[in-house]
């Protein structure tokens, strides 16, 4: 099945990024195709490499990027809710004259309409969050 | 559905908006992705269920909390096409209001000459099931 992943929720205040993230893996294990994992709200900070939890914890942000990175999976990070919040890639960082980027591996920054789009052309469209 | 699905075919959208408009960002950021997909031209509906009924009442002020008043926005949905506002009846009477509390939210029905028609549509919990479960696509904010 052709399913597309919403994620609503920042890493590790909820628990929606790790269930989004188990349940993305299993679907690509199962053979299915991912069109696309979108984070919206605070999920765009699941997209940030400037994480740094405890040694003894998961690191959401290297599962999601190595995910992405095994399976060419789309990462889409909402630009409106990234740009709130403090995510930002290189043109980003450039565009709005700030002093860095944080944008993780194998994730990207696009606007809303790929998530409308993810909903047209995927079979089934799972939310995960509040 | 088959993969090779026809992308011309519209689908329906409802975006389910169940939380109060300034507490959390849900409505604010629920509202951008209505007005981002009405240019993709599908079937598009808004619901409005528990303390989601607050987005739609009317004489928002803001000043106080220092937040931008964005329920005019809300007004113009009708300029994007965007015509179907399902408010539950429960979540109104659960919360001590009536549909007189809220905006006075209209479209115009290019069908039926221009003639403005009132955009919210008041539905009871069973028939807000039913309009549920009929879409494609539903998106919970």
């Amino acid at each position: 099945m052709k399913l597309a992943v919403l994620v609503n929720e920042g890493p590790y205040t909820h628990q929606a990024s790790d269930s989004a993230y188990q349940f993305t893996k299993a679907a690509l294990e199962k053979g299915h195709e991912i069109f696309r994992v979108f984070f919206y709200h605070d999920g765009v900070n699941n997209g940030t490499r400037f994480t740094v939890p405890p040694q003894d914890d998961r690191n959401l942000q290297v599962l999601w990027s190595e995910l992405a990175a095994k399976y060419n999976l789309d990462l889409t990070v909402c630009i409106a809710a990234a740009q709130r919040r403090g995510i930002l890639d290189e043109g980003e960082m450039k565009r709005h004259g700030k002093d860095g980027n944080n944008i993780a591996p194998g994730f990207r920054i696009s606007g809303l309409g790929q998530l409308i789009e993810a909903g047209i052309k995927s079979e089934r469209l799972v939310t995960f969050g509040d | 559905m088959s993969e090779d699905m026809d992308d011309d075919v519209a689908k329906k959208f409802l975006y389910v908006n169940r939380k109060a408009p300034y507490g959390t960002i849900y409505a604010l950021e629920s509202l951008e992705v209505v007005l981002i997909g009405a240019a993709f031209e599908q079937d598009v509906s808004l619901a409005f269920l528990d303390d989601g009924v607050y987005q739609l009442i009317d004489g928002q002020k803001t000043t106080g909390i220092g937040m931008k008043n964005f329920s005019p926005t809300y007004k113009a949905l009708g300029d994007y096409e965007v015509t179907k506002l399902y408010v539950e009846k429960e979540s109104l009477e659960e919360r001590g209001l009536t549909v007189d509390d809220l905006m006075d939210i209209v479209y115009e029905d290019e069908d039926d000459d221009w003639e403005e028609k009132p955009s919210i549509r008041l539905v009871s919990r069973a028939e807000m099931a039913e309009i549920m479960a009929d879409q494609d696509v539903v998106l919970s904010f």
